[in-house]
């Protein structure tokens, strides 16, 4: 097949899948009295669905172009720090801070993905940008909890921004040559990741015993975790051929670490919320969706997702 | 026109403000609505969040001595339709709140912000007496607690430059001056009411 027609089988596929999702999930909505299932459980997968639904559909740019794809992304990591900040307590003295953060730091991280500067961005946050944090927070003279407020901005910009960054960063890959073969590899990843994270949360439902952190997580159990992981990686890998990997063993392998950094992203980012004693991000402001709940898991996934596959593609 | 689509539209975005309205429904009653105060963007706020046809009948209340000065800040408040309220030049029968008063007639509703001056944050200030000597001299009029979260951090009293986080403005249920009910009693209740705002948890899903 060329490379379009296996982008239409691809959008064929998660369409479909998608599709019949929805049908699913109407119908148990219509008939959850019948049924005697858990309202809530419905709805929630209803709302999962949708947001799906909508990650897929605005994804479907990075088919046309490379730049905007790196906008939108942009955006998104911009929504989800602003939850991520409004949750985080800071203090007046973080102010210029978090100034710099906002206006300077994480737009400049995307631009240069934009312009394919991988020795610049891949070091801009990490290096210049966590020694410039505390810097600033220490010139505005508050001593109180200082590494602590230094870590919290640290760790939005990290987790937001610089790591949500290797996702639109796939479209630039060098050991792919041809455009929309890049882009499928993007697509294929967010949906690998979705995948992921319904696949534990089924496990966790049908075989959890072990919970792995009760404090943490009530839900997330050992099984859970092993078991979404490899059927992650069996699925993924019976979809190798939309991949550009040259062995069948190696799409297992990202999907495995893909499912394991989803789960590792939903566990740290629980970890905050319960300390911050919320359930989502998005109900601190009601009315707001909770970007970064959704997107936890990409976040976690997309800078090992990228590396792996660089030395994958490279190394035959 | 183009001033208050431009203004409103960045202080929303700043704010990424959600609205909620808790046992009370916008109206085009008369109303004096009255907020904590942490930021220079709060009027814009509480302004913005009415629905249009409440907002067309809604004058905030400013200080006459900071919102003449210059072209700018004279063109804001003409925008807003702001009502100046001189603070500084007192006579009898001049009070800031009867010229509010004479100012609203029986069709305009104000926007208030009655700890006086900006709050440093976390904490509601004592409320100024003007509410009191409203409910009593106008005891028609519903007052609205409304209670701005986390707008102190988005842009603290002596920052210029807003952090794009976000926000939540809560209307409460309206409330009114009781039957003899001394100034400091209510004073405190109508600061209470705000406070009361604060606490009320998000129906989540």
């Amino acid at each position: 097949m060329t490379s379009d027609e296996l982008n239409w089988a691809m959008a064929g596929v998660v369409g479909s899948v998608l599709t019949v999702a929805t049908v699913v999930g109407w119908v148990l909505e219509r008939k959850q009295n019948q049924l005697g299932l858990n309202p809530a459980a419905i709805g929630t997968f209803n709302s999962r669905l949708r947001s799906w639904w909508i990650m897929c559909c605005l994804l479907a740019v990075a088919f046309w172009r490379a730049t905007p794809t790196v906008m939108l992304f942009g955006a998104v990591s911009f929504w989800a720090l602003r939850e991520y900040i409004t949750l985080t307590p800071t203090r007046l003295g973080d102010h210029r801070a978090l100034g710099w953060m906002f206006y300077v730091i994480a737009p400049l991280h995307f631009v240069l993905v934009a312009f394919n500067q991988y020795a610049l961005y891949s070091i801009l946050i990490p290096v210049y940008g966590f020694l410039f944090i505390p810097l600033r927070v220490a010139i505005a003279g508050d001593t109180k909890r200082f590494l602590e407020r230094v870590a919290k901005i640290q760790t939005g910009l990290l987790i937001c921004v610089y790591c949500l960054g290797f996702a639109p960063a796939l479209l630039y890959l060098k050991s792919i040559e041809n455009y929309t073969d890049r882009a499928r590899l993007l697509f294929f990843f967010v949906v690998v990741a979705i995948l992921a994270e319904s696949l534990q949360f089924l496990w966790d439902k049908l075989y959890g015993q072990h919970v792995v952190a009760p404090e943490i997580n009530g839900t997330r159990t050992w099984e859970g975790v092993l078991g979404g992981a490899v059927t992650t990686a069996f699925i993924g890998a019976a979809f190798h051929v939309f991949t550009p990997y040259t062995q069948v063993w190696h799409t297992a392998l990202v999907c495995l670490l893909v499912a394991v950094m989803v789960f590792a992203g939903a566990m740290t980012m629980s970890a905050i919320k319960r300390d911050r004693g919320v359930r989502d991000y998005g109900t601190l402001v009601e009315g707001h969706g909770g970007v970064l709940d959704r997107i936890d898991g990409i976040c976690f996934a997309a800078p090992i997702f990228y590396h792996v596959s660089e030395h994958l593609l490279s190394f035959g | 026109m183009l001033t208050e689509l431009m203004l409103t539209g960045l202080a929303r975005f700043m704010s990424g403000a959600s609205i909620r309205w808790v046992d009370c429904q916008p109206d085009t009653c008369q109303r004096v609505y009255f907020a904590n105060h942490t930021s220079h963007i709060d009027v814009v706020l509480v302004w913005s969040s009415l629905p249009r046809y409440v907002r067309r009948l809604t004058r905030p209340v400013a200080a006459k001595d900071y919102w003449s000065k210059g072209m700018l800040r004279r063109h804001i408040a003409r925008t807003y339709n702001a009502m100046l309220i001189d603070r500084r030049e007192i006579k009898v029968h001049q009070s800031p709140v009867d010229l509010m008063l004479r100012e609203i007639g029986d069709t305009h509703s104000v926007i208030i912000f009655p700890e006086g001056s900006r709050s440093s944050g976390e904490q509601v200030g004592e409320f100024k007496s003007g509410l009191y000597y409203i409910s009593k001299k106008r005891p028609d009029i519903e007052l609205v607690p409304v209670y701005l979260d986390n707008m102190n951090r988005i842009l603290p009293r002596e920052e210029f430059l807003p952090i794009p986080l976000l926000s939540c403005i809560t209307f409460g249920p309206p409330m009114w001056l009781e039957n003899g009910e001394s100034k400091n009693d209510f004073l405190e209740r109508a600061r209470n009411a705000v406070l009361k705002l604060r606490r009320i948890d998000n129906d989540d899903d």
